[in-house]
């Protein structure tokens, strides 16, 4: 059989994929490019072609600035927070006790868990009259009266992270502990031989077998948490005075509550860019992490 | 195995207990309040066992009694399965040709790395110009306009699968059908795809799964009980004055029960899957 027909049959084969991706990526973010430089709504026609005035506005504005800071702030601490939960559940995983094959299933739960049910869980337990935690904390003397832990700037955000840490940890945990088993046991042991006490043997012998991994892990984690908009949506809306208002969440209210599809497509690509940027040093930092650690 | 002090046991013991109690504690508590009664979770402070066990909610919102909120859950639940059904079948549809071209033709594999990228697109930077298609061809509020919104999640995660799948499929199999005189389509039929069926029927649960997590593009795209899906659904009741907590809990378990299952039957191949691309770098 000739290479060319091969080609050609393998293109047609990728045909319908390739046709709907364009109908539904390819030219929706065509789209959006074009919306971006006019001042179109969401409904109704019009939409006059306003240059860079979308972008000018957007990026000299308060809000976007705010979001920037808030967008950055979760992304950051969830994701630090996650890696070092993560990584420190692995390694307790990676020791033997009983129970670990339990405790190993159960680390699936979170993660299984539907964003919108985790986000709802949450709120339950953060609720300020009858929460979870406010009685908790109550009731061991942590705390003297009930507090509104998603309706106060100053908790908010934290109460997010933490809902946020509980559901993605669990991601963190199992990549990190597939990367520990592929640690051969005879190089443990030599170090062990050679007198390297934990902290020694976790940097030096452990540390480059998890080092490709956890940046794979990084990397999807990091992503995910600059485009986050559901678990906020659901637990606070981007409040309390617009303190957990995202980039994702600006976003919406931009181009869908107040329908300026315009500006909501220029503030909807500065994001996209943001992701890209991160996502491709990302990715040749991973690539020279698994340069150097293979 | 090394030998391990009495004090490093009892902190890896102290450390695994601590683990399993913030692991569980939350999931456990969404369970309680769905089966304490109402006036347990408003009390100050709060009754952490239930006073009487009630699994009548679970009743309430599982009743198709027009206009109660069991009749809202049940539209919406019945809307997520068909969404996530079409939308799972459809990506299937188009990730099996493509993931095996790609496999089998590694000069064209670029295309495929450009359709999995697109993962990293913020979903914002669709929704406008999906919005206005969808509303152009009356398919806002359809579960046929999400089902197809759906696509750009789920096409570019099958195909992928897919792929990997077919590379475990030795094409050895597929020249020594084809050396005895099957043309290619029998030779698919006969030798591949039964070969490649595990893995069709892993693509199609993840698949069904993330369309079934799903909710910014439902609350964008759906308004009411024709096309409103269950995330959708559960975050108006947690948002809404709904005056017993239980109910929102109750919602919760029932949304979260297929995937937990499905995660906790399924953990290998999960973990396999979620592992070989990180540990191979």
């Amino acid at each position: 059989m000739s290479s060319t027909w091969m080609t050609t049959r393998a293109w047609l084969l990728m045909l319908p994929l390739l046709i709907i991706m364009t109908a539904v990526i390819g030219w929706p973010m065509i789209d959006t490019v074009r919306l971006s430089f006019t001042g179109a709504k969401l409904v109704g026609t019009g939409g006059a072609f306003v240059g860079f005035d979308n972008y000018v506005k957007m990026l000299s504005s308060n809000n976007f600035q705010r979001a920037l800071f808030a967008t950055t702030w979760f992304a950051v601490i969830s994701v630090t927070a996650e890696m070092v939960i993560g990584v420190l559940a692995a390694l307790l995983l990676n020791q033997q006790f009983y129970g670990r094959a339990v405790l190993r299933a159960l680390l699936i739960l979170p993660w299984a868990l539907p964003t919108v049910v985790n986000a709802t869980l949450w709120r339950l337990i953060y609720n300020p009259e009858y929460g979870a935690l406010n009685s908790a904390l109550t009731q061991i003397g942590l705390l003297d009266s009930y507090r509104s832990w998603l309706g106060e700037p100053g908790t908010a955000m934290t109460a997010l992270i933490v809902a946020d840490c509980w559901k993605n940890f669990p991601l963190v945990a199992l990549i990190a502990l597939a990367a520990l088993q592929a640690v051969p046991r005879d190089i443990t042991a030599a170090s062990l031989v050679d007198g390297a006490g934990p902290f020694a043997r976790f940097r030096f012998v452990i540390l480059p077998y998890l080092a490709g991994p956890l940046m794979v892990a990084l990397v999807l984690r990091t992503i995910e948490a600059f485009k986050v908009f559901d678990i906020i949506w659901v637990m606070t809306r981007g409040g309390p005075a617009n303190s957990t208002r995202t980039l994702s969440i600006l976003v919406y209210q931009e181009a869908f509550s107040f329908q300026r599809a315009g500006s909501g497509a220029s503030l909807a690509l500065v994001v996209t860019l943001i992701v890209t940027v991160l996502a491709v040093g990302y990715g040749m930092l991973v690539r020279r992490t698994a340069g150097s650690s293979a | 195995m090394e030998r391990r002090s009495l004090l490093v046991s009892v902190f890896i013991y102290a450390a695994a207990l601590l683990l399993a109690v913030v692991i569980v504690a939350p999931v456990f508590w969404l369970f309680v309040m769905s089966i304490s009664p109402a006036a347990d979770l408003v009390a100050r402070p709060l009754n952490w066992w239930p006073s009487a066990v009630d699994f009548s909610r679970y009743a309430t919102l599982l009743s198709s009694i027009p206009n109660s909120a069991g009749a809202n859950f049940v539209a919406s639940l019945v809307n997520s399965v068909l969404v996530a059904g079409m939308a799972t079948l459809a990506a299937i549809a188009l990730a099996v040709p493509a993931g095996w071209a790609v496999s089998r033709t590694p000069s064209i594999s670029w295309s495929l790395s450009l359709v999995i990228a697109t993962y990293m697109l913020p979903p914002v930077a669709l929704a406008v110009p999906l919005y206005m298609a969808l509303a152009a061809l009356g398919l806002l509020n359809s579960v046929f306009g999400l089902a197809l919104v759906y696509l750009t999640i789920l096409a570019p995660f099958t195909t992928w699968l897919m792929k990997s799948g077919f590379d475990g499929i030795p094409r050895e199999i597929e020249q020594a059908a084809m050396m005895d005189g099957a043309s290619l389509l029998a030779t698919l039929r006969i030798i591949t795809l039964p070969l490649a069926m595990p893995i069709v029927a892993t693509s199609a649960l993840f698949a069904f799964l993330l369309a079934w997590d799903e909710f910014f593009y439902a609350l964008l795209f759906t308004s009411d009980q024709r096309a409103r899906t269950l995330t959708v659904a559960i975050a108006e009741l947690a948002g809404g004055r709904v005056s017993d907590y239980g109910l929102i809990a109750t919602a919760g378990v029932l949304a979260a029960l297929p995937p937990v299952l499905v995660g906790l039957i399924m953990q290998r191949a999960l973990i396999s899957g979620l592992t070989s691309g990180g540990v191979k770098g």
